[in-house]
């Protein structure tokens, strides 16, 4: 076909420069913010249906901008994976910037926001896409910064004292975590030349050099993505900020850290790793499971409880690590931790996204978050207490959700390579999970006080958005034989190998 | 003893700063202090780019580093404005220029950032 | 046709829930209708393919996840029995909670997660795989909290956190279990005897243990059962269908899949697990009766004698012989039947007319006679006279359990009947002959509360009273166990 060479690029320009062109036009216009939003969320979901028919039609593929071939020019990657995580960062943001139209929108009390809510949100959106999407280290660190200075302004865009405190701490260690990772850059570059990737992985071997630029990037990005024990900055900065951005800061934020961290052990570098720092990083990641979990059973705000529930389960995603590869004959299917953990990825990523929603909804119509004005909300609030609850599913691993799906594929690869130990802690962070999520939903369905006051309507319209996220979260259960087959198109060898 | 090339003397000027920078970020309460500590270790990993744009003598300088340090200049110009920014606007509500888990004093006061 | 008519039958479940969870509340002519009438089809597909399975089809349905973990519905006797079980007492049911509760509020909820709680006993009952039947038992505990709590009063909200406290770290063993058993063996399909010998024997071991945990929750085996009597908090509706089909039978139910169909009763005697297991479900026989003495609210008492009848079913897999896996699997209808009838009766007698305790039972005989009637029925059969049909099924385990080597189990079965007797016996006293309090005719209106107990309590006679004919449940466990299981 003619224009066969001419749709991948123009799919990428648009999933690319659609949200940043947004940005812009919102920046510019003011006030008229949630329109621009909706014409961005269009040209962009134009862009990633065609990749998402280019894809599974031609398999993946790469682009070298401006027709420069690599290590001179800079390489776009596309395949299952990136298109995976695209998608549905799309659906979470469509969701997001739905509720978002009424805090942030044209009728707001609050003029900061309107202006300032609408270019961060798109450029955390372009950011993403461009983490996405890119096949070269460097290219790599410039949209985790823009994504992390993106997140640390939506962290303050409230301006109050804890918040801003709360963005200041968030950057600190977000700045260290990007000077390692340029550092482990600087490092490879000097080694080897390129930064491209896909030349990198032919390139890199055993060498002192080589080893530290990956301890340096694996701590930067481990950092980014409140590994224990880096996590602190993140609970004070995912409840302070408003709810509509504490989705996008809990479900979509993290996981582009660990996707970079995916891209660049899988594909990059994937002989340099031995079995102690493989254990390491599944065991930072139990003990974050844990950890996060315990804490989150002593809070008694509805956003400490969602944001240390993210602590916890960002950790089932280092599980990666030592158990890629564990397959046994008795199993017909490989890769099964690779792919389990970026079901947990993107099931994660919609579960957090509408119970943060969620919250904010209930925020709303009571004017706060402390867990004892919940009681009875199920009456008020029907649609948004059955969003939660699915969404608690999800998180908790309990079929049909994708979150089962997820933690089912990690199990059977930690039995089948032998190590049932990972096994045990996804056992155990799912029901801690059930524990702490327990509370406020038995407070939902438990009877109103006689004396508590109404709450506020919420309509039903904006109700829908996140339940309908929580759906999606779980039809990515049901229906994942296709998602199953798709992001493993194009994936690496080592995601079948294992690491070791 | 290998006579020291010019890229290995830019390569240890740029080790000691991004040392000198950690220390300096570790040792500080002061949010700006860290900041500017941030930009030491910046200036210190640019300049390890630098000095690897001529890692190869024979084959001339590498244009790429070149690139790369100048993106790198830009978004640390860009974190640097954002997070001075953050720093006034706390300063101002918590009457101090430290993170409140970093305050020293007893009473609340500190000294102008 | 042949994937369809599995995949229809759960959808006849599945379609009312969603529904009715969008039907206000006070369109109860919509609602009841949609429920009644899911139930009715639902009914009328199953004869349907009884007729057909008779005639020799097979019917199978799949649904691919991701690649290894599959959904398979498959029909074979046990399934029928299962599902046929569960079709009628949940048409009773709905018609009972109809009446039972009126103009309450909150019945769009309640009538939702209970269309639901159908759709995964369904499910359990139609399963071809472990990890299918694993799904639809998390789906039960999902959908049967929201109808624990439904009053929403302290007391539920204490019975559901019990519930889910049990109930989750169970379905977490059993996860454990089912993986790394098909670890090592691949998917397990019921229909299909998977190599287990790839495993040793220490490990087998463990997982059968692992089993028994995940399965013995919601089977209510002792010490797992704390949960059941503090669910009484539930509405009646609620008790008879967690008693008497959903959540212990599926228990029980999975009890026979593991040891006939994955494990296989020849390596469970060379394990030697299944005379442990005999022994734990005689304790618990004896201890449910023993705390069902001690108590003096109906309900109570009830859900206790449910804890020690269950078990024989769990006896009646765990003995190594024919004869005790026909009484077992007999029994799991024959308790079905009593039960129900018990609970509908003791709703009755709560809502029309104050009664909870043991000691307002005086003379209830001539002020509601027929609830009272079924009452005895249901409570007779419980101890086990001959010829009704709790002793038909203690009966067979008894002779089982002589075939197995194990003499004991007969101590066991009179020991219990003799505390069944204990225990029913002056409850059916006071009913009749005991001194009425007051003379007030509460109404047994409207026919819908009375129905259902009428047609269970006569249902539970005549299992017993007809066991020997062809299509008694009796004649079907035996048909089952000899075609499946004991060839």
């Amino acid at each position: 076909m003619t224009d066969s060479a001419l749709s991948p690029a123009i799919a990428l320009a648009l999933i690319l420069t659609a949200p940043l062109f947004g940005a812009l036009a919102a920046m510019v216009t003011g006030r008229r913010g949630a329109g621009i939003a909706l014409a961005t969320m269009t040209a962009t979901g134009i862009g990633i249906v065609t990749l998402l028919v280019i894809i599974a039609g031609d398999g993946d593929f790469t682009l070298a901008i401006g027709g420069w071939e690599p290590p001179l020019g800079i390489q776009l990657r596309a395949d299952g994976l990136a298109a995976g995580f695209i998608t549905t960062t799309a659906l979470v943001m469509g969701a997001i910037l739905a509720v978002a139209g009424k805090p942030f929108g044209a009728g707001a009390t609050e003029r900061r926001g309107a202006y300032t809510f609408w270019p961060l949100a798109l450029l955390l959106w372009g950011a993403l896409n461009a983490i996405f999407l890119s096949g070269d280290l460097f290219n790599l660190y410039v949209g985790l910064e823009l994504l992390t200075l993106v997140a640390v302004a939506l962290v303050g865009i409230e301006g109050k004292r804890e918040t801003l405190a709360a963005a200041l701490r968030y950057m600190m260690f977000a700045l260290m975590g990007s000077l390692l990772y340029l550092l482990g850059a600087a490092l490879l570059y000097a080694a080897h030349g390129t930064l491209d990737i896909a030349l990198l992985a032919a390139r890199v071997g055993n060498a002192p050099g080589d080893i530290v630029a990956a301890a340096a990037i694996t701590a930067g990005l481990a950092a980014k993505t409140a590994l224990f024990p880096f996590h602190s900055w993140l609970p004070p900065a995912h409840s302070g900020a408003p709810a509509p951005a504490s989705a996008m800061l809990s479900g979509l934020v993290p996981k582009a850290s660990f996707y970079i961290l995916l891209r660049f052990w899988f594909e990059a570098a994937p002989d340099i790793a031995g079995t102690g720092v493989l254990t390491l990083l599944g065991g930072l990641g139990a003990l974050a499971m844990i950890y996060g979990s315990l804490l989150a059973l002593h809070q008694n705000r509805l956003k400490l409880i969602i944001a240390y529930s993210t602590v916890a389960q960002l950790g089932y995603l280092f599980f990666v690590f030592p158990l890629a590869g564990g397959t046994s004959a008795a199993q017909p299917w490989a890769a099964g931790a690779w792919s389990g953990a970026v079901f947990h990825a993107l099931s994660h990523a919609m579960a957090k996204a509408s119970m943060f929603l969620c919250a904010g909804l209930i925020i709303e119509a009571i004017g706060h978050d402390r867990l004892p004005g919940m009681k009875g909300i199920v009456r008020a609030m029907p649609m948004t207490v059955f969003a939660f609850a699915l969404a608690a599913i999800t998180l908790m691993g309990l079929p049909p959700s994708g979150g089962f799906t997820a933690k089912y594929l990690m199990m059977t690869a930690s039995f089948a390579a032998g190590q049932p130990f990972w096994a045990l802690m996804l056992i155990v962070a799912g029901l801690l999970a059930a524990a702490y999520l327990y509370r406020p939903l038995a407070l939902a369905f438990a009877l109103p006080d006689a004396d508590a006051p109404v709450p506020g309507a919420v309509s039903r319209a904006r109700q829908a958005a996140p339940l309908v996220l929580a759906l999606a979260a779980i039809l990515l259960g049901i229906l994942s034989a296709g998602p199953f087959a798709f992001i493993r198109i194009g994936r690496p060898g080592a995601a079948v190998e294992g690491l070791e | 003893m290998i006579a020291p090339s010019a890229s290995l003397l830019y390569g240890l000027c740029g080790a000691v700063l991004i040392g000198l920078g950690l220390y300096g970020f570790v040792a500080h309460r002061r949010l700006i202090r860290r900041v500017l500590a941030f930009n030491v270790i910046g200036s210190g990993i640019f300049l390890l780019f630098g000095a690897s744009a001529y890692r190869d003598p024979a084959a001339g300088a590498d244009p790429v580093p070149q690139a790369m340090i100048i993106t790198g200049i830009v978004v640390a110009l860009a974190a640097t404005a954002l997070a001075l920014a953050l720093i006034v606007a706390h300063a101002r509500l918590a009457q101090s220029g430290a993170l409140p888990e970093d305050e020293t004093h007893e009473d609340g006061s500190e000294d102008a950032p | 046709m042949t994937a369809l008519l599995p995949v229809l039958i759960l959808i006849t479940s599945l379609i009312p829930a969603i529904a009715t969870f969008f039907i206000a509340q006070e369109n109860a002519g919509w609602r009841n209708g949609l429920n009644l009438g899911g139930a009715l089809v639902k009914l009328g597909l199953i004869v349907f393919m009884l007729s057909e399975v008779a005639g020799g089809a097979l019917y199978e349905a799949r649904l691919e996840f991701v690649p290894g973990l599959y959904l398979l519905l498959r029909v074979d006797a046990l399934s029928l029995l299962f599902v046929t079980l569960s079709a009628v007492l949940w048409l009773l049911t709905t018609i009972y909670a109809i009446a039972y509760f009126g103009p309450k509020p909150d019945l769009s909820r309640f009538f939702g997660f209970f269309s639901l709680c159908v759709f995964a006993t369904t499910g359990i009952a139609l399963s071809g795989t472990l990890v299918t039947f694993f799904i639809f038992y998390e789906l039960l505990t999902l959908s049967t909290w929201p109808l624990v709590v439904h009053k929403q009063d302290e007391k539920s909200i204490a019975a559901g956190r019990s519930y889910l406290f049990y109930a989750l770290p169970a379905s977490g063993v059993l996860l454990i279990a089912i993986i790394w058993l098909e670890s090592a063996t691949g998917p397990i399909e019921f229909a299909r005897a998977a190599d287990l010998r790839l495993l040793d024997d220490t490990s087998l071991r463990i997982i059968f243990a692992l089993f028994v945990t995940g399965l013995g929750v919601k089977a209510a085996l002792v010490p797992l059962h704390g949960w059941l009597p503090s669910a009484m908090a539930a509405p009646a509706p609620v008790s008879a269908l967690l008693h008497a089909v959903a959540v212990v039978k599926a228990g029980a139910f999975g009890f026979v899949r593991v040891i006939y169909d994955v494990f296989g009763i020849s390596l469970v005697t060379e394990l030697g697990v299944g005379l442990p297991l005999a022994i734990l479900a005689s304790v618990t026989i004896i201890f449910g009766s023993l705390r069902a003495l001690q108590q003096n609210e109906i309900k109570k008492r009830l859900a206790y004698s449910t804890v020690s009848q269950v078990s024989y079913i769990i006896l009646g897999m765990a003995l190594a012989g024919p004869y005790a896996a026909i009484g077992g699997l007999a029994h799991l209808v024959h308790q079905g039947l009593m039960k129900i009838t018990l609970f509908f009766c003791a709703g009755i007698f709560d809502e029309r007319a104050g009664i909870k305790r043991i000691d307002q039972l005086n003379g209830v005989g001539a002020r509601m006679p027929f609830t009272a009637v079924c009452f005895s029925l249901g409570a007779l059969g419980m101890i086990g006279l001959p010829p009704l049909a709790g002793f038909v099924s203690k009966i067979y385990i008894g002779i089982g359990g002589i075939q197995s080597g194990a003499p004991w189990v007969i101590g066991v079965l009179a020991a219990s009947t003799l505390l069944n007797a204990a225990y029913f016996l002056p409850l059916l006293y006071r009913i009749w002959f005991g001194e009425a309090q007051d003379d007030s005719r509460p109404g047994e209106r409207p026919l819908g509360i009375i129905a259902p107990a009428v047609i269970t309590g006569i249902a539970a006679i005549a299992v017993g009273l007809f066991a020997g004919w062809d299509l008694s449940p009796l004649a079907w466990a035996t048909l089952i166990v000899e075609r499946d299981y004991w060839p």
